[in-house]
């Protein structure tokens, strides 16, 4: 073994003249010895290596298995040497040696092949580094030996957690510690009562780690006897031809349990009627009279009676059989007290998890009104107060999301970016809504279905137009760090911080709404208008100048509102017409004319669409089908949305 | 120069020389069909293809044609429309008179396709990964069947990364909810009892998505490792990309493989936060091989340098240099010729290794995972040996009894159960 | 719009002149198109484009049924393209069940023993929805073995569908653009429903292969797109007849009283709803009818052909064409669904402007949408208004009261010019 590491290490000299690694060292001839299992690199099979090199008292193991995890070891393809390694550059590496932690020297990778391990293994290495990290002087590796304890507990963490814990200074690092003491002594503890101490400990812990700690504690096994047996650790009973056990269940299990005769499959007794075909009968019976289930079963029962075939059990045997036995669970997880314990732990925590839930729910619907709120807050105000339908109104909210993704082409810095782009968006799609009101709408005031068709015209172009400029591929509109993340609560309730964001804005589009329309110039003259142009106009009042400048306005906000979308979701040419229809049913179902119709409808549809999802979860397509199912039937019912308009506004 | 010069002239002269033996069956130029959408929502996926195939014919004219003949590329745009397809196709067989097609994307357009192709007895390639359960004689698979990408990666989910739990997120569409009733038997099969595998569909271009990765956490609530195995398509990843970082989910607590996302795909994300996520496919583009260096090279002289690889450029790479070499080995064009000289046809795989075009028109390609990067490549962490593809997945009862061996059998619908021919013509 | 006024007993031909012409020029074109074709003539004419004239046909039939509910009642309707795709998968489902029944009939055939029932059932449900991995029959396919019953369901379904819908909108005076939202929405949902696997019509795939005639396929398609094209002429040439009947005679009157004012309408005593509703289930049979004879022909139909935009799209043909004459459906929708194929279709030239190339399959989209515009703000009768100009047509002078499809759509200062 020496003296192949010897002629190895000449090997090397020969090979790089100017390194002088030790290829003798007793950690390289540890690795060496494990260098087939690294090099293979499956977790399956890595166990014994990471065993090894943990297991081997060596000071240098720790600092192998850390570059080993961060993918740092490189192994040299002509002398099998492993080194660790700084990358320089793509092409260039500055080795070190594993024995002593020198530097050996800068080289080209081209002899050098990285060892990457994949995240299994990593975590495995992560949980073989436990020992070595609980105690390290730095915090941040102990955190890390926390965070692997967390992924893949072992029961030798238990007593090697309970003893850094004295040690332990950081005051966040210890409570962290003390709680995973206390779940691995659910797992591990030594005693059923120091098990169950730490579970009542938990009572009431939204964790999902106790969860997690505590469900395994309840596995069961289904078991079936002729009389239920008197044991502590018999859970339910279960009945046959439930949802928690079926029928072909129970009888597979009593079939396993050689307490019934098995069943056949109706391809297998084809098979078998097939294999005794002779003389173009089955047991006598015409093949030709063989076309129906009933026909076969008759046939294969007289084959059984012949012996040819193993008798099978009939409808009312399997009935007979099964009514005859009783299932019921049997837990397997822990000894019965603890079970106990951990039942009633997980009692009290599920109902606060329940309501937890429901409170996510409805973040998760606020969220999606406010999302709704937004997009259709523009509409409100085109659609709403000045009664023209803008079917292009999603293409002023994908304007808006290009626009910003433009000025981060020029603007890297993500805060600066977005703080140019909402008020370059609301210039942009003003000037666009503008031009569009002075060239088209302004013709078609008085024939809205041509107003709606001209606009569609325009919402085809302008989407083309995206396509051809920017492309179909989704175009990265990135929030700034600060929004990265989310608020969680508990480990239940949880919201990002880009939607509460949205959420934000949704509510100062709302006062800003509510300010222009109700405290400025303007927004008098805009309802004057709209209530009366000719009034209006006598009172000195520009109708058209009113009229340009509120559509300008209820675009600009779609500019605004297609940032803050391309934020949470994408920037593609098609994002307006994923909004277009949903943004007229919140404010048609709010009620036209009416911001807290729009903001009630948006609501309504928000927390509809989320209600309908929780009924069904694996399906949201099906959810959106039933909310806009909802909405036509409301709207036949309701007319005039949530809150209708009286008296002569309503005729306007 | 001048050798380089005198060995073309030799070798044109050495192919002019072996002409005339089948002149009579190559009508001059030989055209090749491209059935790409190049407008509509496929046009972004698609248009990679169509310039992809005028390189490829590009660089065959440079190597002096196929068979003596100049070759010509006819671009269609079925315009992302599926009936367009058929109609396409039908122009190109009929009115074009192409040799071969080489086209289509979305498994509906090629269903669409498919009953023209049949009726005609043309030859279309399909370069991506797809659901499988299909076999036509008029077409070959060169992209991933189930067994060649979904199987693999969730052996990696069991094996390498110990997943007990299992996620199958999927945009409602035929090729996630074939593919995920494969891996739901697999994964039965596995001992992954049923309470273990959550599914979830979504429509396409899915934005809101915190609920489900809300949904996917709670998974973890009975101990046991959470994994996602995701078949969303296209821009919904992005939200679902965005919303998996917003809740700090990182790749080592539940690790997502993607069978959908490729280099083209997240060149639309910040990716740092998606940093070991996995994807798996047949081709990424940093394979580190010298074939796949020109590839990519080439790639980028003429698109551009920010222009990315990806797996179904690999597809059309390797199906096409195969047609050619089959061509030259049948002397002729003739569909029904080329089709008996496919079999058994070698072509060296961009990522090392060698494809092999088998009897049930599948090719037999290696698998690779790889890990998301930051500058949005993958990192190749795990590449198996040649996997033969699968036109029939040996997982679903249904389509286990079926085989399809156009060479021997002659039929791609083949019950080894009763032993017979189910259907000549696929299921369209 | 002055056929009520003419004396009644006069013949059909001579009270309407121009229905004369369009069918003599129908039936020209039938015969024209027969002899170049491939199937029963000199084949000039490719067996695709066989197939894409007799799609145009289908098109101008339903484009004749959305004139009607919208031009002469004043109904915007855009879920009539929502109609034709169901017309589509009724007859869709028969030609596809009928296709794998003999199919899977002919390989259980070749077994040793026979088939049971179950065993058929079974064998066509995995050939027809194996692909989108479910092997079992959804309700929905009850009928799917016989074919008058899917021929029944091809009138029934969106006659039902419009009957039901245009009930509940009409009752409830949903009127003008909140009816147009409502029929889009209604479009979104259906599409969207459809787009689940969980539809059982095989979701995003929808059903392919329909060119195929169930024991049929000895028989060419050129042979096979000749019959469909025939059956297309035959309908749009009844459908055109039966539209005409519609709007002449008081019934016609009635409905185009409506359009113009649908308040006066009601108090002068006509039920306006029960009008509107007829009206609105007719063309939802009408266009269901073109569906069924249009998918055949194009091969597939699947969610994607339901999407709102095709019915968008529709109305974009009408209004090009002309809204409130019946020829001015076919026209625009001819014109522009051909016009649009060849610009898609990559035969149309690119233009060069040295800086930049303007290739027609990028652009042909935005200068629709832009033609749209131009038509609606600038030739609010569209193509038909050319025949005015050609046979010297005046409006009447309506002393500046409104008329025409909208509230106040075409003033008198607009029809004087």
């Amino acid at each position: 073994m020496l003296r192949i590491a010897a002629l190895l290490s000449v090997c090397l000299m020969l090979a790089a003249p100017s390194s002088a690694q030790q290829a003798d060292a007793p950690i390289q001839q540890l690795i060496q010895s494990q260098s087939e299992l690294i090099l293979k690199s499956s977790r399956r099979t890595i166990g014994p290596a990471i065993d090894a090199l943990a297991n081997s008292g060596l000071p240098e193991a720790q600092v192998v298995l850390d570059k080993w995890q961060t993918r740092e070891m490189w192994v040299n393809e002509e002398s099998g040497l492993f080194v660790y390694a700084e990358e320089i550059d793509r092409d260039t590496l500055r080795i070190f040696d594993f024995a002593d932690g020198s530097e050996i020297g800068v080289v080209s990778d081209d002899g050098f092949d990285q060892i990457k391990p994949n995240s299994g293994i990593r975590g495995l290495i992560g949980t073989a580094l436990v020992q070595f990290q609980l105690s390290d002087p730095n915090p941040e590796t102990r955190q890390r030996a926390l965070d692997a304890i967390e992924r893949g507990a072992e029961e030798s963490h238990l007593a090697a957690l309970r003893g850094s814990l004295a040690a332990e200074t950081d005051e966040t690092i210890l409570a962290r510690k003390e709680r995973l003491e206390r779940l691995l002594t659910i797992a591990y503890g030594a005693t059923n009562e120091e098990r169950i101490e730490a579970i009542q400990s938990f009572d009431g812990d939204l964790g999902v780690d106790v969860r997690a700690a505590l469900n395994p504690l309840l596995a069961v096994r289904v078991e079936a006897a002729g009389t239920l047996p008197e044991a502590d650790d018999i859970g339910r009973v279960l009945k046959p031809g439930t949802d928690a056990l079926s029928r072909d269940e129970a009888y597979e299990l009593l079939v396993r349990a050689d307490l019934a005769k098995p069943r056949i499959s109706i391809e297998a007794q084809r098979t078998a009627l097939i294999e005794n075909i002779s003389d173009g009968q089955v047991a006598g019976i015409q093949v030709a009279t063989l076309d129906s289930q009933s026909a076969r079963d008759m046939a294969y029962a007289a084959l059984a009676d012949q012996g040819t075939v193993t008798p099978v059990a009939t409808e009312a045997e399997v009935d007979e059989r099964l009514a005859s036995h009783v299932f019921y669970e049997r837990y397997i997880g822990a000894p019965p007290e603890v079970v106990v314990a951990a039942q009633l732990a997980l009692k009290s925590i599920e109902n606060k998890v329940a309501l937890n839930q429901t409170f996510d729910l409805s973040l998760d619907a606020l969220s999606l009104a406010s999302i709704y709120f937004l997009a259709a807050i523009g509409l409100a105000i085109t659609f709403g107060v000045m009664g023209v339908i803008n079917m292009a109104h999603g293409e002023f909210i994908m304007m808006g999301a290009y626009t910003g993704y433009v000025v981060q082409l020029f603007i890297p810095d993500y805060t600066l970016s977005i703080l140019v782009a909402i008020p370059l968006a609301f210039a942009v799609t003003f000037g666009a809504g503008v031009a569009m009101e002075r060239l088209v709408i302004r013709w078609l005031y008085h024939r809205p279905l041509e107003t709606l068709l001209a606009t569609f015209g325009i919402s085809i172009a302008l989407q083309q137009i995206a396509k051809n400029i920017f492309g179909t591929q989704a175009r990265p509109l990135t929030a700034p760090g600060w929004l990265d993340g989310s608020l969680v609560i508990n480990d239940i309730v949880s919201i990002s911080y880009i939607r509460i964001a949205i959420f934000v804005l949704a509510l100062l589009f709302l006062a800003l709404f509510l300010f222009v329309m109700n405290r400025t110039r303007l927004g008098l003259e805009v309802r004057a208008v709209t209530q009366n142009p000719r009034m209006a106009a006598s009172m000195g009042i520009n109708p058209d100048k009113i009229n340009m400048l509120t559509f300008g306005f209820g675009s600009g906000v779609a500019g605004i509102a297609g940032v803050a979308i391309g934020l949470y979701a994408k920037v593609t040419s098609e994002m307006g017409s994923d909004y277009i229809v949903q943004s007229f049913m919140t404010v048609v179902v709010g009620g036209v004319g009416n911001i807290w119709g729009t903001l009630l409808g948006a609501t309504m549809v928000g927390f509809l669409q989320k209600g309908i999802e929780w009924f069904n979860p694996s399906n949201t397509l099906a959810a959106q089908t039933y909310m806009i199912l909802f909405i036509i039937l409301f709207i036949q019912f309701r007319p005039k949305g949530i809150i209708a308009l009286k008296g002569r506004a309503a005729e306007a | 120069m001048s050798m380089k010069f005198l060995s073309t002239t030799a070798a044109a002269a050495l192919l002019v020389s072996t002409l005339p033996a089948f002149a009579q069956d190559v009508s001059c130029p030989i055209k090749v069909g491209v059935l790409h959408s190049l407008s509509g929502t496929m046009a972004i996926s698609e248009t990679t293809l169509k310039d992809t195939m005028e390189m490829l014919v590009d660089i065959q004219n440079d190597k002096g044609g196929l068979l003596g003949c100049e070759l010509e590329a006819v671009v269609v745009d079925p315009a992302s429309d599926w009936p367009l397809f058929a109609e396409k196709a039908r122009e190109l067989l009929t009115v074009q008179n192409v040799d071969v097609i080489f086209g289509s994307w979305t498994s509906v357009s090629r269903k669409s396709a498919l009953p023209v192709l049949e009726e005609l007895n043309g030859l279309m390639f399909y370069p991506v990964q797809y659901e499988g359960e299909e076999s036509s004689k008029n077409v070959f698979y060169t992209g991933a069947a189930p067994n060649q990408q979904a199987i693999p990666a969730t052996d990696y989910f069991l094996e390498e990364l110990g997943v007990e739990k299992f996620a199958l997120l999927g945009t409602d569409y035929v090729y996630p909810r074939t593919t995920n009733n494969i891996l739901e038997a697999y994964l039965k099969d596995k001992g992954i009892a049923e309470e273990d595998i959550f599914v979830n569909y979504t429509p396409f271009g899915h934005s809101d998505w915190s609920k489900i990765v809300s949904d996917v956490v709670a998974l973890g609530a009975d101990g046991k490792k959470v994994g996602v195995i995701s078949t969303i398509n296209g821009d919904a990843n992005i939200g679902f990309y965005k919303e998996l970082a917003a809740a700090g989910i990182s790749a080592d607590d539940i690790p997502v493989v993607a069978f959908s996302v490729g280099e083209e795909e997240l060149s639309g994300l910040d990716t740092t936060n998606l940093v070991g996520h996995l994807a798996a496919w047949n081709y990424f583009q940093s394979a580190d091989t010298e074939a796949n260096e020109e590839w990519v090279a080439s790639w980028k002289e003429r698109m551009g340098e920010e222009r990315v690889t990806n797996d179904p450029m690999e597809a059309h790479y390797i199906g096409f240099n195969m047609w050619v070499n089959a061509v030259e080995d049948a002397g002729t064009t003739d569909v029904d010729a080329v089709r008996t000289a496919m079999y058994g046809q070698e072509f060296p795989n961009l990522t090392g290794g060698t494809a092999v075009m088998l009897p049930n028109h599948h090719l037999a390609k290696p698998v690779l995972i790889g890990e998301i990067q930051e500058d949005g490549q993958f990192d190749i962490i795990s590449q198996t040996d040649e996997v033969p593809g699968d036109a029939w997945t040996d997982f679903l009862p249904e389509s286990a009894v079926l085989k399809s061996d156009w060479k021997d059998l002659g039929c791609g619908m083949y019950n080894t159960q009763t032993e017979t021919c189910v259907q000549i013509k696929s299921n369209y | 719009m002055t056929e009520a006024a003419l004396p009644r007993r006069q013949p059909f031909a001579m009270r309407f002149p121009s229905v004369m012409v369009f069918l003599a020029i129908l039936a020209l074109f039938t015969v024209g198109v027969t002899i170049l074709s491939e199937g029963f003539g000199i084949g000039v004419i490719s067996t695709s484009f066989v197939k894409t004239l007799g799609k145009t046909l289908c098109l101008c039939l339903v484009a004749l049924a959305m004139d009607l509910v919208w031009g002469y009642c004043g109904i915007l309707s855009l879920g009539h393209m929502a109609f034709f795709g169901l017309g589509g998968y009724a007859i869709g489902m028969w030609l596809m069940y009928a296709r794998t029944e003999i199919i899977v009939l002919e390989s259980l055939a070749a077994a040793p023993l026979p088939p049971t029932p179950e065993e058929v059932t079974n064998g066509i449900a995995t050939q027809i929805f194996g692909v989108v991995g479910a092997s079992e029959f959804p309700p929905i396919w009850a009928f799917a073995h016989s074919l008058p019953l899917q021929l029944a369901a091809v009138v029934i379904v969106p006659g039902l569908l419009a009957l039901v819908f245009g009930w509940l909108a009409f009752r409830s005076r949903v009127t003008g653009v909140y009816l147009s939202i409502l029929t889009q929405a209604m479009t979104l949902a259906l599409s969207l429903h459809l787009f689940q696997n969980d539809s059982g019509l095989r979701g995003n795939n929808g059903l392919s292969g329909l060119q195929n005639l169930p024991g049929l396929s000895d028989v060419p398609q050129s042979i096979v797109s000749m019959w469909f094209f025939w059956g297309s002429a035959l309908a749009l040439a009844l459908g055109y007849l039966l539209c005409t009947w519609v709007v002449s005679g008081k019934f016609g009157s009635v409905i185009r009283a409506i359009r113009d004012d649908e308040a006066r309408v009601r108090f002068l005593g006509y039920p306006v709803e029960a009008f509107k509703l007829v009206i609105f289930t007719l063309t939802a049979v009408i266009a269901g009818i073109a569906g069924a004879l249009y998918y055949p022909q194009a091969g597939i139909i699947n969610p994607a052909e339901i999407a709102p935009i095709a019915s968008i799209y529709l109305a974009v043909w009408v209004a090009i064409g002309g809204r409130g004459r019946l020829y001015g459906a076919v026209i625009g929708a001819a014109f522009v669904s051909l016009l649009s194929t060849w610009f898609t279709g990559g035969q149309a030239p690119d233009i060069n402007l040295g800086f930049y190339t303007i290739s027609w399959v990028d652009w042909w989209t935005v200068l629709l949408g832009l033609s749209f515009v131009a038509v609606t703000l600038f030739a609010p009768k569209g193509i038909g208004g050319l025949v005015d100009i050609l046979i010297d047509r005046k409006s009447p002078n309506r002393h500046g009261a409104d008329l025409g499809p909208d509230q106040g759509a075409l003033r008198e200062q607009e029809a004087d010019k």
